[in-house]
C-alpha cells in the first residue's frame, strides 16, 4: 500500500480528528465512550452521509471501544444511516401534528415530484426521503429537516422554491 | 390573561439570545446574589419549595424535593442534567428557550448546580435540535467569557463546568435514565428505578435531572421570590406554563400561560378552530397523555387537577387539536406505530405489544379488523401497564385505551363497513 493510500484510509485525521477532541474534551478523561454519537455524527457527516463497518470500526479503534458497542449504538439511533442517502436527505415529519395538516399529502407530492419512494435515492444522488417521528417542531406543521435546517409551515409550492433552491 | 411572564419574558426582544440583551433585563443577577454569598442552598431550595414549581418535563414531581435529595457536601463529582430531548409528539417548548432565551436556562443551570454541590453539568439537546443547539453552545461561551462560568466564578471560590451533549434520535432518550446511558456512550435503553438519579446516575455520580422550563424557570423564581411565582398559578400547580398548541388551529405556536387558565381562553389565544369547523378532541398534554372529547376540554383548565379531572394529564403541556373531520382511526394508528418505533425493546410487554396494538390498528384502517380486534386492543394496552421497566410502555397503552373509550364507535364502523365514519360507501 503506498503511503497516501494509507493515510487516506484513516479517516480520523485533520479536520476530523480535530472536532471529535473537541468534544471528547467535554467528558471525564476516562469517559471517552461518551464522544461516540458525536464521533458517529462527525464521520457520517463527513465521508458521505452514512456509515460503514470500516467507519464504525474506526471510531471504535479511536475511542478506545469494543466494535460491539459502537455497531449497537450506531443502529440505536435513528440519525445514523447504513445505506446511501442523497446529497440531501430531506426527513419528512409525519407524526400527529403534522399529519392533522397534510404531512401525509405532502409526502404524496414529495414521491411524485421526485420520482421515488421513501428510503430510496434519486439517479443523480442528489435527493433522498425519509420518514421521520416528530421533530419538536409541530407549532410548524407540516415540516421537514434537509441537513441542520428545519423547514416549517410548508406547502407544495414552498417544497418546490427550498429543493429547487438547494445545490 | 397575561402572556410570557418567565421562560419567554425576553423572546420578543432583538437578539434575545444575545448575553447584553439578558443583562440589560436583569439577567444572571441571582447568579451573583448566590456566588456572593447571599442566598445559601438551602434558602434557594425553600424559595423553589414556596413556588410550587413542578417538573416540567411531564411527571410534575416536586422540584424543590427533588433538589433536597442531594447532599451537596457529599465527596466526589456530582452533576446536574438539563433535559432537551424534547421528543414527546406534540411537544415544542423547550426549543424555544433554547431559542430566544438561553441564558435563562443557564443561569438555571448554574444555581440548580451550585444547589446540589454539582462540579459540571450538560445539557442533553435532541440531535436534531442544531439551531437550539448553536445558540445555547454560543449563550455557553459569552458566559464563560463573561466569568460567570469556569474556576472560581468572579474570585467565588466556586467552579461549574457546563457543555451541551446531542442526541441522535431516539425518544425514549428523554427517559431520565435512558438519557444518563446515552450520554455514557450507549443504547439508551432506561435502568431500572430505584436507584434514582439522585444516588445513582451519570457515571454512577449522583445526579440531579431536570426539564429544560423547570430549569429556565429558576432565576424568575429567586428574583421574583416563591410567592410571586406561586401566585401566578393556583393551589397545587405553582407558576406560569409553557403550551404548545398544534393541530387543527388558526396560530399553532408556544404560548407561556398562568396555570389554571381556561383551556377555552387557551384555544381562542391560539386563535380559535382552523376553517371554521368544530373541536373534536384534544391530547392535552403530548401524544401519551389520554385524548378528551370536546365537551371535557371545554369544562377544564390548564392545571394537574382539573386536567386529571377531565380524564388525562398535564404531560409537558403538549395541547394537540382536533377538528369534527378528524378520523380517529387513522390518528391512533399513527401513534401506536410511533410508541412501536420507538419501544427500545428491554421489555417483552412493550416489545412486542406496541407491535400487536399498531398491527391490529393497521389492519383495521386497511378494513380487514376483526369484530374481536376491539377486546383484544383493550386488553394487550391493560397488559403493558404497569408491567414495564420505564414510563414508555404506559405512554404506548394510553392512547389507546383512551381512543378506544371515547371513540370505540369510529372504530367498529371501520370493522363493519371497511371505511371510516367519513368516508361515503
Ligand atoms: N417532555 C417530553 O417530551 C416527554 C415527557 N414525558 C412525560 O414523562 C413522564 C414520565 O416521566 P418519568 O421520569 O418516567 O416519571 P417519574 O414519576 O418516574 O419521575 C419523575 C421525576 O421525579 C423523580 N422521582 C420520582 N420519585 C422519586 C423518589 N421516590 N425519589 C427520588 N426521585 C424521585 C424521578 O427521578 C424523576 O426525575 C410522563 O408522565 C410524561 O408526561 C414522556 C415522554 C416525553
Ligand atoms: C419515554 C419518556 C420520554 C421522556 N421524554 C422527556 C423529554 O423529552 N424531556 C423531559 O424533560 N422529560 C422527559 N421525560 C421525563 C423524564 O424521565 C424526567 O421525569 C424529567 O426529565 C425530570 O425533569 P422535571 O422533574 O424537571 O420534569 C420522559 C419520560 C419518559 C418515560
Ligand atoms: S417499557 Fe419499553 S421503552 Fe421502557 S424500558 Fe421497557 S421496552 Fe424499553
Ligand atoms: S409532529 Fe411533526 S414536528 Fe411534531
Amino acid at each position: 500500500m503506498s503511503q497516501t493510500q494509507a493515510v487516506a484510509d484513516n479517516v480520523i485525521q485533520g479536520e476530523v480528528k480535530t472536532r471529535i477532541d473537541r468534544w471528547l474534551a467535554r467528558y471525564p478523561n476516562d469517559q471517552k465512550q461518551s464522544a461516540v454519537i458525536a464521533a458517529l455524527r462527525i464521520v457520517q457527516e463527513t465521508q458521505g452521509g452514512h456509515l460503514t463497518k470500516d467507519l464504525m470500526d474506526q471510531v471504535a479503534d479511536y475511542l478506545e471501544m469494543t466494535p460491539i458497542s459502537v455497531y449497537e449504538v450506531a443502529t440505536f439511533y435513528s440519525n445514523f444511516e447504513h445505506k446511501p442517502v442523497g446529497r440531501h436527505k430531506i426527513c419528512l415529519c409525519t407524526n400527529i401534528s403534522c399529519m392533522l395538516r397534510g404531512s401525509d399529502e405532502l409526502l404524496g407530492y414529495l414521491e411524485k415530484k421526485l420520482n421515488v419512494k421513501v428510503g430510496e435515492v434519486t439517479p443523480d444522488g442528489k435527493f433522498s426521503i425519509k420518514k421521520v417521528e416528530c421533530l419538536g417542531a409541530c407549532g410548524g406543521a407540516p415540516m421537514m429537516q434537509i441537513g441542520k435546517v428545519f423547514y416549517e409551515d410548508l406547502t407544495e409550492s414552498r417544497v418546490d422554491e427550498i429543493l429547487d433552491n438547494l445545490e | 390573561m397575561e402572556l410570557n411572564q418567565c421562560c419567554y419574558r425576553n423572546n420578543h426582544l432583538e437578539r434575545s439570545w444575545d448575553i447584553d440583551v439578558y443583562i440589560s433585563q436583569g439577567g444572571y443577577e441571582v447568579w451573583k446574589r448566590v456566588l456572593a454569598g447571599e442566598l445559601t442552598p438551602q434558602e434557594i431550595i425553600d424559595e423553589v419549595k414556596t413556588s410550587n414549581l413542578r417538573g416540567r418535563g411531564g411527571a410534575g414531581f416536586p422540584t424543590g424535593l427533588k433538589w433536597s435529595f442531594m447532599n451537596r457536601h457529599a465527596p466526589g463529582p456530582k452533576y446536574l442534567l438539563c433535559n432537551s430531548d424534547e421528543s414527546e409528539p406534540g411537544t415544542f417548548k423547550d426549543r424555544d428557550i433554547m431559542r430566544y432565551n438561553p441564558h435563562q436556562l443557564i443561569e438555571g443551570m448554574m444555581i440548580a448546580g451550585y444547589v446540589i454541590g454539582a462540579h459540571a453539568g450538560y445539557n442533553y439537546i435532541r440531535g436534531e435540535f442544531w439551531e437550539p443547539y448553536k445558540r445555547f453552545t454560543g449563550a455557553v461561551e459569552q458566559a464563560r467569557e463573561a466569568g460567570l462560568l469556569g474556576e472560581n466564578i468572579l474570585g467565588s471560590g466556586h467552579s461549574f463546568d457546563l457543555h451541551a451533549h446531542l442526541g441522535a434520535g431516539a425518544y425514549i432518550c428523554g427517559e431520565e435514565t435512558a438519557l444518563i446511558e446515552s450520554i455514557e456512550g450507549k443504547k439508551g435503553q432506561p435502568r431500572f428505578k430505584p436507584p434514582f438519579p439522585a444516588s445513582y446516575g451519570l457515571y454512577g455520580k449522583p445526579t440531579t435531572i431536570n426539564n429544560t422550563e423547570t430549569l429556565a424557570s429558576i432565576p424568575m423564581i429567586l428574583a421574583k421570590g416563591g410567592e410571586w411565582f406561586r401566585d401566578i398559578g393556583v393551589a397545587n400547580a405553582g407558576g406560569t406554563k409553557l403550551f404548545s398548541m398544534s393541530g387543527h388551529i388558526n396560530k399553532p405556536g408556544n404560548y407561556e400561560i398562568p396555570m389554571g387558565t381556561p383551556f377555552k381562553d387557551l384555544l381562542a389565544e391560539a386563535g380559535g378552530m382552523w376553517k371554521g369547523r368544530q373541536l373534536k378532541a384534544v391530547i392535552p398534554g403530548g401524544s401519551s397523555t389520554a385524548v378528551l372529547p370536546a365537551e371535557n376540554a371545554l369544562a377544564m383548565t390548564m392545571d394537574y387537577d382539573s386536567i386529571a379531572k377531565a380524564g388525562s394529564f398535564l404531560g409537558a403541556g403538549s395541547v394537540i387539536i382536533m377538528d369534527d373531520q378528524t378520523d380517529m382511526v387513522k390518528a391512533l394508528e399513527r401513534l401506536t406505530w410511533f410508541y412501536y418505533d420507538e419501544s427500545c425493546g428491554q421489555c417483552t410487554p412493550c416489545r412486542e405489544g406496541t407491535g400487536w396494538m399498531y398491527r391490529m390498528v393497521h389492519r383495521i384502517v386497511q378494513g380487514k379488523g376483526r369484530p374481536e380486534d376491539i377486546e383484544t386492543l383493550k386488553d394487550v394496552s391493560g397488559k403493558i401497564m404497569g408491567r414495564v421497566i420505564c414510563g414508555l410502555g404506559d405512554a404506548a397503552a394510553i392512547p389507546v385505551a383512551s381512543f378506544l373509550k371515547h371513540y370505540e364507535h369510529e372504530f367498529r364502523h371501520y370493522i363493519d363497513h371497511g371505511c371510516s365514519i367519513y368516508d361515503r360507501a
